[in-house]
């Protein structure tokens, strides 16, 4: 089924929950709504679910506008960070809950309820309480009641994050597989980055109840659009620094105290004569050089180590270039100590221009 | 805890348990009393004595009226009817208002809960003259008034009447109660249920009330003891000795002109007691839910 949101909004008084968000999503696609707490991703899925109802804006589930419609008609699946199954009951009696509220005959509850336990790995829990369950048996329990009733929409508010990081891998990975094995129509919510680049086939992106980017995870990735999804899409996150882009002789250059590096033509063009742009570049992007210095590339900063952090498969140094720190991945084996003079690569062709003014990219708006 | 069991610990452990007891020795006195008076013709102390001060004198006297004052049966139905009733009343309502109050937002509610407790402070006392003109006014509502059976309606001299009176007094306590058990309800359990196809109403009948079990179960025990023993209300309101509660009754065997008996109270007191203690036996787990402040067991 496919879900059209139009100039969605959501305002308690003079708070804005939403505020004019568009998200258009294609039947059997699955979109992750990222952001911060607070930042408006639980309001628009509960408008979805009929819970809150929108100040503005419309909801469309296919071509039927739904904003009216209470959720026990809109027949959508929802699984909960805190599971909210219902403790009173057992597996087997939560997994029939929705399916006799909605009168399916008794053989086919107790069909569907066993199918389902049986993909999700709970048949043999069906006579427990959630009270004797684990945290992630309960969540597949969760999972599988919002499935038993056939759904058309599947919600998801950060249901993993209850979870330890292990299973959360785990589940993950299942959830994922399983919504393209059934192909229905999902959004999942979440404040964790990486869930949502690794399950998510577009990826809206949510700050202080406005849209700020909505498009697939590579793009998101590769192509932030503004200052805030750079920011927060990436780990370790990208490094920020104040520069000036010059143009001398037919050539950009980036500069601030202790750091002048030559961009390219084509990512620097539009930040070029600004007094002061915020160049960004991921902690990946920046390579340590070796050997003595001189006659080497333009794009080479020297700094000093200030920080080492052991991350194991790689060590993430802070290095202190002029009165800037940026942050970058390094081999282990190089046994850099605090203190140490080292000398830095910028490729520059990855790097990212933001107006620190407006927080948009001057490379992608 | 300390996982070595030396002396220290086993101190550590013992010495809250001897203070204790040292300090319920006092109330345990009390009831030893009570039961030892009931069986005798006086007490010197703790010991029993008869009328010319030997020890001895065991008798079953005081507990005469059981099969020779009739109408003590009533009086006990009495009470029973008005606990029972005050219970169901305290228990609907309370429990309505709380989930309303825990998750509806709607003008006023804020000014409502304060008001409530307020009115929770007001000692009752001050409230009995101008009750009983309310009273005196329903018993001219025609059956509402005196013509219902088993309460009598819910006019003045009725059970019903003092019913609705303590009623009233205990629902702030009670919805106050009841809303603490429900804000610890997570509103994702639900929203989820709302979203599996539950009505509002359903979702509170099937899916809230059962989490709060021992809130309930806490709220009618307390309903019902208080029901049970109070003496002031029905003692203002209820003039027909036959239409009285067992508390009303102790008082009337304390007249102001004749020697008391202060044997046959302990008798009476002990009878009135009786059920409560084997009440509080069976539910003293759900009591303590309530200073636990919620339910336990699953999430």
């Amino acid at each position: 089924m496919k879900l059209k949101l139009e100039n969605l909004t959501k305002r308690w008084g003079a708070v804005y929950g939403a505020r004019d968000v568009n998200i258009e999503v294609k039947d059997g696609e699955f979109v992750a709504l990222l952001g911060p707490s607070g930042c408006g991703k639980t309001t628009t899925l509960l408008m979805v679910a009929g819970i809150y109802k929108p100040t503005a804006g419309v909801i469309r589930f296919g071509e039927r506008v739904m904003n009216r419609v209470p959720p026990k008609n809109r027949n959508v699946g929802m699984v909960f960070q805190s599971y909210a199954l219902y403790p009173h009951m057992t597996v087997f009696e939560n997994l029939v809950f929705p399916m006799k509220l909605k009168r399916v005959p008794a053989k086919e509850r107790r069909e569907r309820a066993q199918q389902v336990a049986e993909m999700m790995g709970i048949g043999h829990l069906m006579d427990r309480k959630p009270g004797q369950l684990s945290g992630g048996q309960q969540q597949r329990v969760a999972l599988g009641r919002a499935l038993t009733k056939q759904p058309e929409l599947l919600l998801f508010d950060e249901p993993l994050s209850n979870l330890d990081a292990r299973l959360r891998l785990s589940m993950r990975a299942e959830i994922k597989r399983l919504q393209v094995n059934l192909g229905i129509t999902s959004i999942y919510v979440t404040h964790d980055q990486v869930e949502a680049m690794t399950m998510a086939d577009r990826i809206a992106v949510m700050r202080d109840g406005l849209l700020e980017a909505y498009c697939p995870p590579d793009e998101l990735y590769d192509r932030p659009a503004t200052l805030f999804v750079a920011g927060f899409v990436g780990n370790p996150p990208m490094n920020f620094l104040d520069v000036e882009v010059t143009q001398a002789n037919g050539e950009l250059r980036a500069r601030c105290l202790g750091l002048d590096v030559a961009v390219p033509a084509e990512r620097g063009a539009r930040a070029a004569g600004k007094p002061k742009v915020t160049l960004g570049i991921r902690p990946e992007d920046l390579s340590i050089v070796l050997g003595e210095p001189g006659g080497e590339a333009d794009t080479v900063v020297a700094g000093e180590v200030y920080v080492v952090e052991p991350l194991g498969r790689d060590d993430l140094i802070d290095v202190q270039i002029g009165q800037s720190h940026v942050n970058v991945l390094v081999n282990p084996g190089l046994g850099l100590r605090l203190g140490d003079p080292v000398r830095l690569k910028f490729n520059m062709e990855k790097a990212q221009f933001f107006d620190p003014e407006t927080e948009q990219s001057l490379l992608w708006r | 805890m300390d996982d070595r069991m030396g002396v220290g610990s086993r101190w550590r452990a013992v010495l809250p348990l001897l203070v204790m007891a040292v300090l319920t020795v006092p109330i345990l006195m009390g009831y030893v009393w009570i039961i030892i008076s009931t069986f005798s013709q006086r007490t010197y102390g703790l010991v029993p004595v008869d009328s010319a001060g030997r020890v001895g004198g065991l008798t079953l006297e005081n507990w005469a009226f059981l099969w020779e004052d009739p109408n003590i049966w009533k009086v006990t139905l009495n009470s029973f009817t008005l606990a029972v009733g005050l219970t169901i009343g305290v228990v609907l309502v309370s429990a309505l208002a709380g989930y309303a109050l825990s998750r509806i937002s709607f003008p006023g509610r804020k000014a409502f809960l304060g008001t409530t407790l307020i009115l929770h402070a007001f000692p009752s006392v001050t409230l009995l003259i101008s009750i009983y003109f309310v009273l005196r006014w329903i018993t001219r509502v025609p059956i509402l008034g005196r013509g219902i059976p088993v309460i009598g309606g819910f006019g003045y001299d009725t059970v019903g009447g003092v019913i609705l009176v303590m009623l009233a007094l205990q629902l702030p306590l009670g919805v106050w109660l009841m809303k603490g058990f429900f804000d610890n309800i997570s509103w994702d359990m639900e929203r989820a249920a709302l979203i599996d196809g539950c009505t509002r109403l359903r979702v509170w009948w099937q899916i809230i009330m059962p989490q709060i079990k021992p809130g309930i179960a806490a709220l009618a025990i307390f309903s019902f003891i208080s029901g049970w023993n109070e003496f002031l209300i029905p003692y203002t309101y209820i003039t027909d000795q036959e239409k009285s509660t067992i508390a009303a009754y102790l008082r009337s065997l304390m007249s102001d002109t004749a020697p008391v008996n202060y044997s046959q109270i302990a008798a009476v007191g002990l009878f009135q007691l009786i059920p409560v203690m084997i009440f509080f036996i069976f539910t003293q787990e759900y009591l303590l839910s309530i200073f636990a402040g919620g339910s336990k067991g699953g999430t």
